[in-house]
Formats: C-alpha cells, sequence, structure tokens
C-alpha cells in the first residue's frame, strides 16, 4: 500500500507540471490603429545614401582554435585549425559582420517585398555567412553542403522557433519571418561551434560590414535618420544622420572593448 | 498459470540490481545530453535523423547515445516487469512491477515531447522529475526482492518522538524535492544566476526578484535542509539501531553522497557549469536519493507499525538491546 501511494505520487508530480506546460505559442504582432494615414512608398527621386566603415579600437579579445574533431568530416575539411573569433578586425581596426541599419526616421513609409532569396551556406562546418541581413517576408534559404549532418536550431523571440535536420549533402530548407527582430541566433548542436545570426528588418535600409568594416544603405530619401549598428557581443550603438538630396552621408561608427 | 512464489534472491534479483545500475547509467548520459548543450542535435524523434543509428557525431553522440541506452532499459524493465508478473507471488510487487514499465514509456514519450517541442524547461525538468520516480522504483524492486528483505525480523520497539521510518520517508520525499529544483534550475538556464558561491552576487541575501535568482537560491537553501535532514536521519539511525547493518549501511551512504552533492555543488558553479562537475552532480543526487528509498524500505520492513521512535534518553540503551 505504502509503496503504490509513493508510485502514484511520483507519477503525478511530472505529468502536473507538463500539462501546465507545453510549446509556446507565437507571437503575432499588434495591428495597426485604423487611424493612422496610410503608408506611401518613399519618393527616390532625389535619393541619397549612408556609408561608412565601422572599427573597433581597444584590445581585441583572444581567439580560440575550434575543437573539431568530434567529426571527422568537419576535422578533414580544414588544413589548418579555425579559429573561433566573434569580434573580427582587420590591420585597420576595421570591424566585420556589424549589422548597420536605419532604427528611425522611416515612419509613414511602406516597402516593397525583397524578390531575392536570402541565403545561409553550411560549408565545411561552418555558416556562411556568419552574420546575415534581411527583410520581413523574404525567403531565407538554408543549405547543407557538407557531407555531414547538420541540424539548423533557430530560436527567434518575435518569431517561431524550428529545429530542423538536414542529414545529406545539398538539403535545404526554407523559411519566412513575418516579424522584425535582430540578432535572432542559428546554432548546430550537432558542431556546437557552428552559429550564425539573423536580423531581419521591415524595411530594406540595413547593411552588413565587410571585412573591412565598410557598409552602405543607398536609395534613401533624403531626411533625418537614426542608424542603430549591432555586434554579436559588442552590443549596439546609435547615431542621427541627415541625408541631403542626392549625396551620402559619411558616418564613422566606433565600437570600444 | 505459472507457479508464483515470494521470489527473494537469486537471479531475479540480481537482474533487478541490473536495471538499477543501467538506470543509473541512462540518467548519467542524460545529465551529459543537458551538460554538453546537445539535446537538439537530433531534431526529430523517434528516430534519429530519420535513422535508426545516425553517425554519431559531435552532439548525435550525447543524444543519440542517451537514446539507445534509454531503449536498452525499457527493454529490460520490460523483461523485468514480466518475470515478476510470471514468478512474483506478492501482488504489490508485481504492480509495482507494472507501475515501473508504465513510468519508464511514459518517460519516453516525455523524452520525445522535450525534443520535438525544443527543451520547454518544464517538459525537460519532469523528464528528470520522471527519471528520479523511476530509479527509486526499480531500486524499490531490487530492496523487496533481496533475500535480506525476507529474513528481516521485526526490530523491537524504542521509546522516543520521531519514529525512524517517518523521518526516513519524510528526507527521501524532500531530496525528491530538491532534485527537482535542481532540475528546474538546470533547464531554466539559472546554474550560474549566483556565479559566485558561497556568497551570491556577492551577498547572503541576494535580490531575489529576478526569477533565476530565486530559483539558485532555493536549491542553496534546500541543500542546507537536505543536509541538516540526512545528517539528522543518520544520527538517529545510528544511534538507535548501530547493530542493525542494512538500516546503517544505506545511512552511511545517504551522509556520504550528501557531502559529495554539497562539493559538487559548489563546484559545479565555480567551474562555471563544467560538463564533468553537473554531470556528477546529477548522478550524486541519484545515489544520494536510492540510499534514501533503500533506507526508507527497509526501516519499513524492519520498524513499521511498531512504536519505534527516533530520539529521547532512553534510545541508546533500547538500540543495544536490538542487535
Amino acid at each position: 500500500m505504502y509503496l503504490r501511494k509513493f508510485a502514484a505520487l511520483t507519477l503525478l508530480i511530472p505529468f502536473a507540471a507538463a500539462a501546465c506546460g507545453g510549446a509556446e505559442e507565437a507571437a503575432t504582432p499588434a495591428a495597426p490603429a485604423s487611424d493612422e494615414p496610410a503608408a506611401t512608398a518613399p519618393d527616390l527621386s532625389q535619393a541619397g545614401g549612408i556609408a561608412g566603415s565601422v572599427t573597433f579600437t581597444g584590445e581585441t579579445p583572444a581567439s580560440e582554435a575550434i575543437q573539431m574533431a568530434a567529426d571527422p568530416f568537419c576535422l578533414s575539411a580544414h588544413s589548418e585549425a579555425v579559429m573561433s573569433t566573434p569580434v573580427m578586425v582587420d590591420a585597420d581596426g576595421g570591424l566585420m559582420n556589424v549589422v548597420v541599419h536605419i532604427s528611425g526616421g522611416l515612419e509613414g513609409y511602406a516597402f516593397p517585398d525583397a524578390v531575392e532569396q536570402a541565403v545561409i551556406n553550411q560549408t565545411d562546418c561552418m555558416y556562411e555567412p556568419h552574420v546575415l541581413a534581411m527583410q520581413t517576408g523574404q525567403t531565407i534559404v538554408i543549405r547543407n553542403s557538407d557531407d555531414t549532418l547538420h541540424n539548423v536550431n533557430v530560436q527567434p523571440t518575435n518569431n517561431p522557433a524550428f529545429n530542423q535536420g538536414q542529414p545529406l549533402a545539398g538539403m535545404e530548407l526554407e523559411r519566412i519571418f513575418e516579424n522584425a527582430e535582430i540578432g535572432i541566433p542559428a546554432r548546430c548542436d550537432v558542431h556546437p561551434w557552428m552559429g550564425a545570426f539573423i536580423s531581419v528588418f521591415d524595411h530594406p535600409y540595413f547593411s552588413v560590414s565587410t571585412e573591412a568594416g565598410a557598409f552602405s544603405i543607398p536609395q534613401l530619401p533624403p531626411g533625418d535618420y537614426v542608424i542603430e549598428a549591432w555586434h554579436e557581443t559588442l552590443g549596439t550603438l546609435t547615431q542621427n544622420v541627415t541625408v541631403a538630396a542626392n549625396e551620402t552621408a559619411a558616418v564613422s561608427i566606433e565600437f570600444g572593448s | 498459470m505459472p507457479q508464483r512464489s515470494v521470489t527473494t534472491g537469486g537471479w531475479l534479483h540480481l537482474y533487478a540490481l541490473l536495471v538499477v545500475v543501467a538506470t543509473f547509467i541512462l540518467i548519467i548520459a542524460g545529465g551529459l545530453v543537458t551538460s554538453t548543450d546537445s539535446g537538439l542535435a537530433v531534431p526529430d524523434w523517434p528516430l534519429s535523423y530519420g535513422m535508426f543509428f545516425p553517425p554519431m557525431v559531435g552532439g548525435i553522440f550525447y543524444e543519440h547515445g542517451h537514446r539507445m541506452i534509454a531503449g536498452a532499459v525499457g527493454l529490460m524493465t520490460l523483461a523485468l516487469t514480466i518475470w515478476l508478473w510470471r514468478k512474483e507471488e506478492r501482488a504489490w510487487v508485481r504492480q509495482l512491477g507494472v507501475v515501473a514499465l508504465v513510468t519508464v514509456v511514459i518517460q519516453a514519450l516525455l523524452g520525445g515531447i522535450t525534443v520535438l517541442w525544443m527543451l520547454p524547461p518544464l517538459v525537460s525538468t519532469s523528464h528528470l522529475a520522471t527519471a528520479m520516480a523511476f530509479f527509486a522504483m526499480v531500486t524499490s524492486l531490487a530492496v523487496v526482492t533481496s533475500t535480506g528483505w525476507q529474513r528481516a525480523v521485526p526490530a523491537p520497539p524504542v521509546s522516543g518522538t520521531v519514529p525512524l521510518t517517518k523521518l526516513a520517508g519524510a528526507t527521501t520525499l524532500l531530496v525528491y524535492g530538491q532534485i527537482l529544483l535542481g532540475a528546474a534550475m538546470r533547464h531554466t538556464g539559472a546554474g550560474l544566476a549566483c556565479p559566485d558561491f558561497p556568497l551570491c552576487n556577492g551577498t547572503v541575501l541576494p535580490d531575489l526578484s529576478p526569477p533565476g535568482v530565486a530559483l539558485h537560491m532555493a536549491h542553496r537553501v534546500g541543500a542546507i535542509l537536505v543536509a541538516c535532514a540526512v545528517v539528522y536521519l543518520a544520527d538517529r539511525t545510528w544511534a538507535l539501531y548501530p547493530d542493525i547493518p542494512e538500516l546503517r549501511r544505506p545511512a552511511i551512504a545517504a551522509m556520504f553522497f550528501v557531502g559529495f552533492q554539497a562539493l559538487l555543488g559548489a563546484l559545479s558553479v565555480l567551474s562555471g557549469l563544467s560538463v564533468g562537475t553537473t554531470t556528477a552532480h546529477v548522478g550524486g543526487g541519484a545515489a544520494l536519493l536510492c540510499s534514501l528509498v533503500v533506507l526508507t524500505l527497509r526501516a519499513q520492513r524492519r520498524l513499521g507499525r511498531t512504536a519505534v521512535h527516533a530520539g529521547g534518553a532512553t534510545t541508546g540503551a533500547a538500540a543495544r538491546a536490538t542487535g
């Protein structure tokens, strides 16, 4: 009798806990207020733009050699050790993989959906690119080019999460993010060093800095804007920028250690 | 109808012990999945990448390895239940076997759900809760099929205040609760909500408004309560029944494991949740629970329904008389 009670109790506890939980439902965007003026496409007849560079000053965080021995394919795909370097700085201080985007000044505009697909490729057990920016409603293709298994584990907060296996080379999956969100983490749990960040915007005015730290946001209507620069470990910086008609405003963004 | 008898000792008991060992290994393997963050390395269930046996690379080694050991334990439990059903005379032992089998099936489903729902903390915590409940059940089956169980003679009553059977049972439940707190802390990512030890964020009484800190501190306070309860239980067991090794040994084991757990809990934080220490901490929790289940069952067998009490001035003399 004593044992039966004990067993029944211990069984009930986890069940009750599981019943209270469950998969979280995806967040749904709030409906726009009905008294807002209808959004219009921007007038680009006198479009200017923003261009510049992102730099890093200070001591660059130490990088470590990635241990790929857990998968012989990954190990053999690289003749030299691959370094883990979330802060990638070139000889002139240019900082790579910074997402620069307009965060203020675009109110009242509507933008067409992007036509091209955004692509993340899993190649030699690394994500290419490591940082990607795209538009809401745009299709992202995540491809496995490796002759080994990857899982694509994407965990947004404003969009539905997914975790899908790609056991064979050449496999692709397609997704569309409906809501704007910066720095959505994607990872492969088979190869824990594999990580990428996807940023999704409800406009086309964004850029990811190159190896030299350069970025460019063209085709902006003249006006006053707030630009924001996001880096996966260094955080976020903002600046006010005025774009004059038919001119490109030069901007320098400087991250510190 | 097969010929049934009270099956104590012999192959059945050895087999039940084997299931206990296999379950302990399974719990360690499950702990490794979480410690290495491999829980989503195989995104599908019940197959793995659509296969029975995927390449055991990277995180798949831990996740699929856990599934294979779990499959083995499930089959072993099925065999144990059938064996008990055919040979065991005691209906409650047969029923406990069936409950263990149902539990291991539920556990498999919870494991599948936690993968398919991408590790929601409540389901992952329930998976550990069910694991420990199942471990307690197979441990119980091993205890009640031992020769010592059948040989045990009731010990004479000892006057005092708290019956040892209740004390041991309450301590077992307290440890189970502490394990649940630890699992909730681990699966909500609150293992380093207090990054220092013995203080938390540099103070004895940290701000408990962040849920992670509150959960972490609850586990630390729970550890103190568990340590006090186990030390008191072991002291009472030793004082009252020094000549009953069936009670003394698991009490000593519980003392050992509680010290081991305190050390590993501290090291888990100080090592920044290293794979080795956190996994060993899970295993230590299972071992502590196991020792207390053994003590509780044996106390129930030797002292149950008799007015045996812990505490009081006359206990020493009474205890010596029990040998």
